[in-house]
């Protein structure tokens, strides 16, 4: 297998790469001998690529555009609705970034000029640059459900898919509710940010469910009809929720059995579903998504997301603007925090190989998604990718689920969970 | 089963492994793609803010190849690293124990028990300096056990103990008069004596 991977590779890189960064793209501009990098967006990706950038060549300037002082990961906010974990700590600020000679900007971008490489900010700020980042996550289609909107989100029923007040929200009205009562969820269609995300934070809310209000239930309906880790989560629901059984607490009604929701009545908290009419006490919502507004705006986008060169992650319809993270088209990299941070860093070599005239060395990339079925019991999905013909490939033989139920491994990979966030959140703001 | 050894490529490889600060002249090398891969579990230049992860930054690279080699044919128990070391090729795994092995190992802020720890010490010299040099600081036989992450020593003992995972010979045999002679305390307070050396 590694013969193939092998014999293509040489091929494209000698060929294709090797014009592409020889080729299209002359030498960059020098202002002042200083070439300049803009990032559109400090969250997973952007923060990643503008340290990553800096850590390749400190002489670039480097500056890192973001509305909020603080970032809080959606990664480890299902602990957060689990209620076994504080706010505080799914919580990061850019004091390390700027330590590290990155210019932080507390601005919006509204504006991005593909022709005259210039950034504009809602402050009425403009910034040059050799190179634009962008990586601004994803945006909700709230109108895809009719009823649902961003004022609904805001004000009583979450989606809690972007980290911060909205997984607050969520929390509170999960404390607020009654034992017996019904919480229920709408998963979002293929493709979105964290696969495994809307069934982790199922299995989180069980738990605090199953602790403190045994009598709750919980209603997915889903617009599909298998989701990431399927397996994996089927059996822990039975093991530790009864899933399956007359007593089971989570009832998960698929796309062919009726999931598809028609529209919801907000003031009611009640959902309209094929299968039927469900009133909820907390209701959670996670629309349909697409890029990020600044990639639309800058005619970044072909459909719903951006689609990019593999090894550059230069866009392929602007040139010296570069997407990273959900808002990219990387599949097989599925869209999620591990994937951003691993495209990041290879968009940055690639922009440092760009500005200095050097070669691209061959890119790889790895996933891994942790996901927290209950305390004590952690599994994961992981691959490792390479670079094939001008595509990302899954690397043959490589990654994969966890394996079948062992107690003490499972407890093992909660303690790896809890480590990845620690570290993975020190790489990219640390 | 029988690794097929892919060639260098001639066009990527303009400069050799560097260190830490892995730029040199503007250039990015391929051990640094690779390596960086890593981080988002191992941590930052292979260092980990834990709880439970191993740092893996000052690995001995002769160590680093075989532990990868052992993740991919099963010979240690691992939760992912036997997922995550089949997607290299043995030229790749030795490119990324050069790098690893060129940067500091920095000792876990990790608890520990400082009674249990001066016992552990005496454990340590009399079972296991012969191959763990300089109280587990130097590394050769395996990585630094010295300010290692606690659980991640505790969990790999344990797969030893139990068989699970494949051991040095002479060094079961220690392990062994180790836990003949201590229990599985003495194992435990060998563990807080690691987990003491911070400097
Ligand atoms: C509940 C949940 C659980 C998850 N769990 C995991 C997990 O366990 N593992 C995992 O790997 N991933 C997980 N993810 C996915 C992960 O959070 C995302 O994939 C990741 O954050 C994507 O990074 P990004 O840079 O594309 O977007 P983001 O991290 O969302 O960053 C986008 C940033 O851009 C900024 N921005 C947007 N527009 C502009 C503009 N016009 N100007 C300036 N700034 C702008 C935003 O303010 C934001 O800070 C989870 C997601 C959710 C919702
Ligand atoms: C998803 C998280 C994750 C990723 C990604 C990951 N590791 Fe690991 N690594 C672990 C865990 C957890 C262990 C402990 C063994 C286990 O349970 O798999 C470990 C153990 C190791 C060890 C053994 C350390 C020792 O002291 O014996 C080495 C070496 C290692 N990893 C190298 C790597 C390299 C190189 C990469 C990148 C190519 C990498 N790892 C990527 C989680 C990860
Ligand atoms: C005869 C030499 C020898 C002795 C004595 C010895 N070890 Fe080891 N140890 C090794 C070698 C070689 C390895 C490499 C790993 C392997 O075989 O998998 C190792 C690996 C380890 C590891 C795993 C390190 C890692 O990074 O994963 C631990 C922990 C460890 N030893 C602890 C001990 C303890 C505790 C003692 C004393 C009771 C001891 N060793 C005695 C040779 C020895």
């Amino acid at each position: 297998m590694n013969m193939n991977r092998r014999g293509f590779i040489k091929t494209s890189i000698a060929g294709a790469v090797g014009a592409a960064l020889y080729g299209s793209h002359a030498l960059a501009a020098h202002h002042g001998g200083k070439k300049r990098v803009v990032v559109v967006g400090g969250g997973i990706g952007g923060a990643t690529t503008a340290k990553y950038i800096k850590k390749y060549d400190p002489s670039i300037d480097v500056t890192l555009i973001e509305p909020n002082p603080h970032y809080y990961t959606c990664f480890m906010s299902n602990e957060v609705l689990g209620g076994h974990r504080q706010m505080d700590s799914i919580r990061f600020d850019y004091e390390g970034l700027k330590k590290k000679g990155i210019r932080v900007v507390q601005d919006t971008v509204t504006d991005i000029d593909a022709a005259g490489q210039i950034v504009r900010t809602a402050s009425g700020k403009t910034y040059q640059y050799d190179r634009c980042v962008v990586s601004p996550g994803v945006d909700f289609k709230y109108e895809a459900i009719p009823g649902y909107s961003k004022a609904v989100a805001e004000s009583s029923i979450p989606h809690a898919w972007k980290a911060g007040p909205q997984t607050e929200m969520l929390r509170k009205q999960l404390e607020a509710m009654p034992d017996g009562g019904t919480f229920v969820m709408v998963p979002p269609p293929n493709p979105f940010r964290c696969p495994p995300g809307p069934y982790e934070r199922v299995s989180q809310i069980a738990s605090y469910f199953k602790e403190h209000k045994p009598n709750c239930k919980i209603v997915i309906l889903d617009p599909k009809n298998k989701f990431s880790k399927f397996g994996l989560f089927m059996d822990g629901w039975k093991r530790h929720y009864g899933y399956g059984t007359d007593k089971s607490m989570i009832t998960w009604i698929p796309a062919d059995k009726g999931g598809k929701v028609i529209k919801i009545d907000p003031d009611t908290k009640t959902v309209h579903a094929e299968a039927g009419t469900f009133k909820a006490d907390v209701l959670n919502i996670i629309p349909p998504q697409k890029a990020g507004a600044i990639a639309f705006k800058t005619g970044l986008t072909k459909g719903d997301w951006c689609p990019v060169d593999h090894m550059t992650f230069e866009s392929t319809l602007k040139k010296n603007i570069h997407v990273v993270g959900d808002s990219s088209i990387a599949s097989p990299l599925p869209k999620s925090g591990y994937a951003a941070n691993s495209e990041a860093k290879i968009c940055a070599a690639a922009i440092v190989s760009l500005l200095n005239g050097k070669k691209m060395p061959e890119p790889s990339w790895v996933n891994t998604c942790y996901s927290i079925i209950a305390p004590g019991d952690g599994i994961s999905v992981a691959m490792v990718y390479a670079y094939e013909n001008g595509k990302i490939i899954k690397v043959k033989g490589s990654g994969g689920l966890t394996g079948k139920y062992d107690p003490e491994l499972r407890k093992r990979e909660e303690m790896y969970a809890h480590s990845w966030f620690n570290n993975i959140t020190a790489d990219v703001f640390g | 089963m029988v690794k097929l050894k892919r060639l260098t490529l001639p066009v990527m490889l303009t400069v050799g492994v560097m260190g830490a600060g892995s730029a040199l002249a503007g250039g990015v090398d391929r051990a640094a793609i690779l390596a960086n891969t890593c981080a988002g579990c191992h941590g930052p230049d292979g260092v980990s803010t834990g709880p439970a992860t191993p740092s893996i930054a000052g690995l001995p690279e002769e160590y680093f190849i075989d532990v990868m080699k052992m993740f991919q044919e099963g010979e240690r128990r691992n939760t992912i690293m036997g997922r995550i070391a089949k997607g290299y090729t043995d030229e790749e795994i030795e490119l990324m124990a050069k790098y690893f092995a060129k940067l500091p190992h920095r000792p876990a802020a990790q608890k520990f028990d400082p009674v249990k720890a001066k016992y552990g010490k005496k454990l340590h010299e009399k079972y296991c300096e012969k191959c763990h040099e300089e109280g587990g600081r130097v590394a050769d036989s395996s990585g630094p056990l010295a300010g290692q992450w606690k659980p991640y020593l505790q969990f790999t003992l344990d797969d030893f103990i139990n068989g699970h995972s494949e051991v040095d010979k002479k060094m079961k045999k220690k392990l062994s008069k180790l836990i003949r002679k201590e229990g599985m305390d003495g194992v435990r307070a060998v563990l807080e004596y690691y987990a003491s050396e911070q400097k």
